[in-house]
């Protein structure tokens, strides 16, 4: 079975980053702006287990490092969340322009 | 030490006075304030009466002189190990007679207040401020070094303009203490400047060291500031001008006299107290104080001393033969009689029987406290009565008032030098120690005291004959028995205070002077005092119109004493047109425009600057975002390229 290139799997990840970041800047719905971060989140996971595999096989840190990144994107995911609320309470929207009071 | 602490109560119960009337005189005593301030100040005086007989018949004399004694000392600033700031109590003839004086006369205008200042919405503020000024005045004649003195002097400074502006709802108050308080301080500046010339050549404050250094021959201290020299005159002789420069401001003699004829604004027992009997004698008991300094290392300042107050004396005495206002009258005679004390200091010498000059000063400051209070007393009874100052409005009060007319007929012949008045014995030793080192003073002081017999009987007989008594309504009578009694203990000491035996007590060098004048020498100034009288009365005990054609064939002269030969105009084209235009002008244009505009232009290009990147604070998440990937990105491509 034919392995997949390690610059193939650096292409997706880097698609999957820019993405996340055009995502983020783009919208303004804070809902699709927290799925863009997880995707960037993902894509940083798929570069550390792909280096991991590729030049340190015998070793577990890059899986173990992504692991740490899907437990902390999960809190990350619950405190975000938690403010996309308040903000919903305080501003009845969760468009980021609409919360805009802190400002010169 | 025989002498108790006691002394040191004499200025410190007015001062606890001036505390309690001043902190809660309005709301609780606003009735008792007068009686408190002058049953305080009636302790002050026993006090110092006390201390005064302890001093002169028990135990200050010792081997024939009164000694300086020095009650007590505390080092209150220490600069280094031999100069410090210390506060202290000095006892010497000079300051036991003020002690005396100023208490006394202090007692007797509280109690005259009483009278005079009832129904005054700010009653015990007027005591309040009284307490701080006899606290002050006492402070000084204690001071036991020059820069004590120099505090206890811009306090008495402030009282004064504090009472000068009593009245401060007029504005001619306002102007006139601010005045009084500039010209002053002006003067006070060249006494800090002698001050600190004195103590960096001499290394010490404290008067009996100073004045050990720099009176004897041969003491490095003396020799040092003797060389040091600063536009051909050496340092001594300008720390002492400067020092005068100081006392004659206080003083008001000529040229910084200005503020003294506005400073009748204030209530006229204040007057009294401040601008004829204490205050303006500091600048004669500051001389006198440094007097050995003066008399044995520096004669050509007392030169200075000299000329300053006989020219004082003379100036003054024709300026006031052509005021109308009573008490401007009274300023201008308080100023030329200073001027007599000021010159009898000047001619005199240091030790023995030339001393003459010094104990006359002194002499004529004790007489001249007397009735020179009591003159100013009177007015102010006369003003109680006609609520006026002016001399058009009075005449004829002889009597309405038999009892202040016949004390200020007694202060008036005091002041004249008639014996057995007070002020003839004083004036007698002045003339004589004149006579003795300089002809010309003596003939410019002869010439005053004719002088001033003729203004004191104009202004008497203005006041008190000149017109029929049916011209006043009277409102009240004379006044209370509190604004009498003042008036007739200080007329018997205008009597006899000339009696006093100062010449046993007091003289530069400590011992007692025997001196006696010979009753020849005393003919021509009574003579010319009489003429004075006699001229005064042909011209003015009734109202005719022979002053007026005189004054007209004087033309010129009268024209320029009326208006006190233009002194106050030159002062104000100095100020105003040279030195409002040539530097106030100037130094506000740099302010305005050099200081304020470097800080506006700072100002300007903050506020451009932040104007510029203020966008940036936009309040969008996303922009923050962005600039924080930004400088991310941009620190990833700076390690990657630049970190070899």
């Amino acid at each position: 079975m034919n392995e997949i290139p390690l610059n193939q799997i650096l292409f997706l990840s880097i698609g999957l980053f820019f993405i996340g970041a055009y995502g983020l800047f783009t919208r303004r719905n804070m809902i699709t702006m927290l799925m863009s971060i997880e995707l960037m989140l993902n894509s940083v996971n798929i570069n550390f287990v792909a280096f991991n595999k590729y030049l340190y096989p015998d070793k577990l840190d890059g899986v173990f490092f992504s692991i740490f990144v899907i437990t902390i994107a999960a809190a990350e995911a619950a405190v975000a969340i938690a403010i996309i609320i308040n903000l919903y309470r305080s501003h009845h929207s969760i468009d980021v322009e609409d919360a805009g009071e802190m400002k010169y | 030490m025989s002498h108790p602490i006691y002394i040191a109560l004499i200025p410190l119960i007015p001062l606890a006075c001036f505390f309690i009337l001043g902190l809660f005189g309005r709301k609780y005593f606003s009735g008792s304030a007068g009686v408190i301030g002058t049953l305080s100040l009636l302790a002050s005086t026993l006090l110092s009466l006390i201390t005064a007989y302890e001093y002169f018949f028990v135990s200050g004399k010792s081997n024939g002189v009164f000694q300086k004694i020095s009650v007590f000392k505390y080092t209150w600033l220490q600069f280094s190990p031999s100069l410090s700031i210390d506060m202290g109590i000095l006892i010497d003839p000079i300051t036991v007679m003020m002690l005396v004086v100023v208490t006394f006369v202090s007692l007797m205008v509280h109690l005259f207040s009483l009278g005079y200042m009832k129904g005054e919405p700010r009653f015990a503020t007027y005591y309040g401020f009284l307490s701080l000024f006899t606290f002050s005045m006492l402070g000084l004649v204690l001071s036991s070094n020059i820069f004590q003195i120099y505090l206890f002097w811009e306090l008495v400074g402030v009282s004064s303009f504090l009472l000068i502006g009593f009245y401060f709802e007029k504005p001619s108050a306002v102007a006139a203490s601010k005045k009084a308080f500039i010209v002053t301080r002006f003067a006070d500046l060249g006494f800090l400047i002698g001050i600190l010339v004195l103590s960096f050549y001499s290394h010490t404050l404290d008067f009996g060291i100073l004045i050990e250094r720099l009176t004897n021959t041969g003491s490095p201290y003396l020799i040092a500031i003797n060389s040091a020299s600063f536009l051909g005159v050496s340092a001594l002789t300008w720390a002492l001008l400067l020092v005068f420069m100081g006392g004659a401001g206080k003083s008001a003699m000529f040229p910084l006299h200005i503020w003294l004829p506005d400073a009748m604004e204030g209530p006229t027992p204040v007057s009294a107290l401040i601008h004829a009997a204490t205050m303006v004698v500091a600048g004669v008991f500051l001389v006198a104080r440094l007097f050995p300094v003066f008399a044995l290392s520096d004669p050509e300042a007392l030169q200075v001393v000299t000329y300053t107050g006989a020219f004082s004396a003379f100036f003054a005495a024709i300026i006031a033969c052509t005021q109308t206002d009573i008490k401007r009258v009274l300023a201008y005679s308080t100023m030329s009689q200073i001027g007599y004390m000021m010159f009898a200091l000047g001619v005199s010498k240091y030790s023995g029987e030339d001393g003459l000059g010094y104990m006359g000063s002194m002499f004529h400051l004790f007489t001249h406290a007397f009735f020179k209070s009591l003159l100013f007393l009177g007015a102010g009874s006369v003003i109680h009565m006609v609520h006026s100052n002016e001399m058009k409005d009075m005449g004829g009060l002889r009597k309405l008032m038999p009892i202040t007319h016949i004390c200020f007929l007694i202060a008036c012949l005091a002041i004249a030098g008639i014996p057995p008045f007070s002020g003839f014995f004083s004036k007698e030793e002045i003339l004589m120690a004149a006579f003795e080192s300089n002809r010309l003073v003596y003939g410019i002081a002869l010439f005053t005291s004719g002088l001033t017999a003729f203004y004191m009987f104009r202004l008497y007989y203005s006041i008190f004959w000149s017109k029929p008594a049916d011209t006043h309504h009277a409102h009240h009578g004379e006044g209370t028995w509190t604004m009498k009694i003042p008036l007739m203990i200080l007329a018997v000491l205008a009597l006899f205070a000339g009696f006093t035996p100062i010449a046993n007590w007091i003289s530069a060098d400590g011992a007692p002077i025997h001196s006696k004048v010979p009753i020849t020498f005393s003919i021509l100034p009574v003579a010319l005092a009489l003429g004075g009288i006699l001229f005064a009365t042909r011209l003015f005990i009734t109202a005719n119109e022979l002053p007026g054609r005189i004054a007209t064939q004087l033309g010129g002269i009268y024209k320029s004493a009326l208006h006190k030969f233009y002194i106050d105009e030159l002062y104000l084209f100095v100020t105003k047109k040279i030195l409002f235009n040539l530097i106030g002008r100037p130094a506000a244009w740099f302010d305005k425009n050099i200081v304020d505009g470097f800080m506006n232009l700072l100002a300007k290009i903050t506020g451009y600057l932040s104007d510029m990147i203020k966008g940036y604070q936009s309040g969008k998440v996303q922009d923050y975002a962005l600039y924080f990937f930004g400088g991310v990105a941009g620190l990833v491509i700076a390690f990657i390229y630049l970190w070899k």
